[in-house]
Order: structure tokens, then C-alpha cells, then sequence
């Protein structure tokens, strides 16, 4: 099926940035699923998933009505190709093994725990009640990544050379989850999304907490890898997006 | 992974606030931390839950099957001891 292009307007672009990280992960980490190191953490990791995956599902909805073209959720995560994706490259880096996919989960998670406590004030009725549900599920990703990030980090030689090795890899991405283009100011300006600084203190608070019970040392912040905001993505993404969208682009509208 | 490191633990589920804690099955964890999470992700997906207790299966002492005819046999001919025998008068209602 031809690919749709979606006319963004910049709140259409911030609404769809936070549907295209949360589908995004949520795919990441469902490709764990029946492969993961033990049956429990097989659910966990699952369980994740599917709370990305449902405010995915709420924030295109919403992204949706801003259209106001009568396309649906569907039509926004398969039908759009990688450069239209707004989604942060943290999140679309492969899983590599259980430590890194616990560091790329800590990270974020450590970030959208205060994003969407803050967002719960949003000046647009719509994000804040999406806000409020999912602030509680943001809550228990922080937990389980974070206990199992001071576990790897404090556990054997092995599991502090994979977590060190992950956060190595994974930092160059954070710095993303703080820049704000020039042209969400007016959104930020007008409440509707919060200002990223606002959420700094917070996140550099949990990731010190955290690395310093797991024995890690923070990386040094460097040069900063951006572009995904912009559609600018790394080649992991057209990799996921082939599995992710295939069966819809081989079977216009199949559903079951 | 070895025993040693993941032990397993018995998770009890309280449904609703009033109930007692039902056991609900077991869990493999490192720690009791991380048994509460396994016990959450695996056992209350479905709503079944206001609060889980996780007991490592090792602090449980069991009783020995070997051990049934003198633990249990002997209430078998104590039928006095079901309260069955008292007439209820239907003033009373529900007990």
C-alpha cells in the first residue's frame, strides 16, 4: 500500500513524537518476548510493552482527531515510512543483550516518569488524562529497569561490564530527551507540552541514584546524537518498521 | 541459571481488601525485591490484585505424605465435630 504523509502541524508533530516512542519501544521490547533470560522476565518485559504500546495507541488516536483527515491509529503506525517517524534514537536502537535493553528502559523511563507527571497539567485536556494513566505505569518501568540496573551493575564481573558497555553505547542518545526544536516553544509556551529542562533535575536525581547503587560510573556527557525529532534516523529503524508494518503493507487493512 | 542465584518463592494474593492472601503459584528471583515484580507481572495481569505477599518456598515447612494416616485418618469417624447437627431458626437468617 502506498505510504500516507501527514501535513504536521506542531502540535500534530509533538502529539505523534511521543506515539512514535512509545510504539517504537514497545516494539523493541516485545521482540523479547519468548526469548528472554527466564519466564518471569519473559511477562515483565511483555507487560512493558503492552503499556507502550496502549498509550501508542491513544496518543495516534489523539494525533488523529488533531488531523482531522478520519485516519486511524492503523493508518498512522504502518503506513508511515522511516523519515516521517518522529521518535527519539534511543528508542529504536536493537536490543543487543538484557543489559542494554534494561539501560535503553532505565533511561527513558527515568525521563517520561516526570514528563508525564508534568504533562498531567497540560493546557490540552486530551494529553493530560493520557498523562495520568500513564505516569502510574511510568512509575513501575522506573522500578523494575532501575532494580535490575543496580542488580546488573552490582552483580557479577560479566553483568558490570555489559552494563557498563550499554550505558557507554546508550548515552550519546540521552541527550535527545532534552532538546526542544525551535518550533515546539510556542507549545511549550502555551502549556500544552512541558519544557524538557523542567524534567532534567528530576531524571539526573533517579539516573545518580540508580548508577550509584549499581556501582556504575555515569558516562561523560559528550557529543549528543540528534535527528530523530526530524525524521533523521539511524538504519535500525527501517529494520523494526519492516517487521512492524510489513503484514499491513502486504494486506491493505487486514485485521482479525 | 543456577538455583543458588534464583531461588524460587511463593506468592500469596490478596484479591479485595477484607479477604485473606490466597496462594496464587511461584516464582523464580534473586531477591525479594525483584519476587514481589515477578510475582506482580505474573500473577496479577488480570486485575487479581490489591497486595501480594512472597515467601521464599524454602522457609516453608511441609508436612510428609509418608505422614497422612496418622495426621489425618483420625478425624475421619469425628463427624460430631462439623457443626451440622444444630437446627438454625429461621430468624436467625444468614450465619
Amino acid at each position: 500500500m502506498t505510504s500516507i504523509t501527514v501535513a504536521e502541524t506542531p502540535l500534530l508533530r509533538a502529539v505523534l513524537a511521543r506515539a512514535d516512542d512509545a510504539l517504537v519501544h514497545a516494539h523493541r521490547l516485545s521482540e523479547w518476548v519468548g526469548h528472554a533470560p527466564m519466564l518471569e522476565e519473559d511477562l515483565a518485559l511483555g507487560n512493558v510493552a503492552l503499556d507502550l504500546l496502549g498509550q501508542a495507541r491513544s496518543l495516534y488516536t489523539h494525533a488523529a482527531a488533531i488531523e482531522g483527515l478520519e485516519r486511524s491509529e492503523d493508518d498512522l503506525a504502518y503506513l508511515r515510512d522511516a523519515p516521517q517517524f518522529r521518535n527519539l534514537l534511543l528508542l529504536e536502537q536493537p536490543n543487543g543483550d538484557f543489559a542494554n535493553t534494561i539501560v535503553r528502559l532505565f533511561l527513558h523511563a527515568a525521563f517520561m516518569l516526570p514528563w508525564w507527571k508534568a504533562a498531567m497539567s497540560s493546557t490540552d485536556a486530551t494529553l493530560a488524562a493520557i498523562a495520568a494513566k500513564a505516569e502510574k505505569e511510568a512509575a513501575y518501568h522506573v522500578r523494575h529497569a532501575g532494580e535490575w540496573l543496580i542488580r546488573l551493575g552490582d552483580g557479577t564481573e560479566e553483568s558490570h561490564r555489559r552494563s557498563t558497555e550499554a550505558l557507554d553505547r546508550l548515552w550519546r542518545f540521552t541527550g535527545e530527551m532534552f532538546a526542544i526544536d525551535a518550533e515546539e516553544e510556542p507549545l511549550i509556551e502555551a502549556g500544552v507540552i512541558p519544557h524538557p529542562a523542567i524534567i532534567r533535575p528530576a531524571w539526573d536525581a533517579t539516573v545518580a541514584h540508580v548508577l550509584a547503587e549499581a556501582t556504575l560510573a555515569r558516562p561523560r556527557d559528550g557529543w549528543m546524537q540528534l535527528g530523530g525529532r526530524r525524521g533523521t534516523h539511524t538504519e535500525a529503524l527501517g529494520h523494526l518498521l519492516a517487521v512492524m508494518q510489513h503484514l499491513q503493507r502486504a494486506y491493505p487493512g487486514a485485521s482479525w | 541459571m543456577p538455583e543458588a542465584h534464583m531461588p524460587v518463592w511463593e506468592v500469596f494474593i490478596r484479591a479485595r481488601a477484607g479477604l485473606a492472601h490466597r496462594h496464587a503459584g511461584s516464582v523464580h528471583a534473586p531477591d525479594a525485591e525483584m519476587a514481589l515484580q515477578a510475582a506482580r507481572d505474573t500473577y496479577t495481569r488480570r486485575g487479581e490484585g490489591l497486595s501480594i505477599w512472597v515467601v521464599p518456598s524454602a522457609a516453608i515447612t511441609a508436612s510428609d505424605p509418608v505422614d497422612k494416616g496418622s495426621l489425618f485418618e483420625p478425624t475421619a469417624d469425628k463427624i460430631y465435630r462439623h457443626p451440622t447437627f444444630y437446627e438454625v431458626p429461621d430468624e436467625v437468617g444468614h450465619m
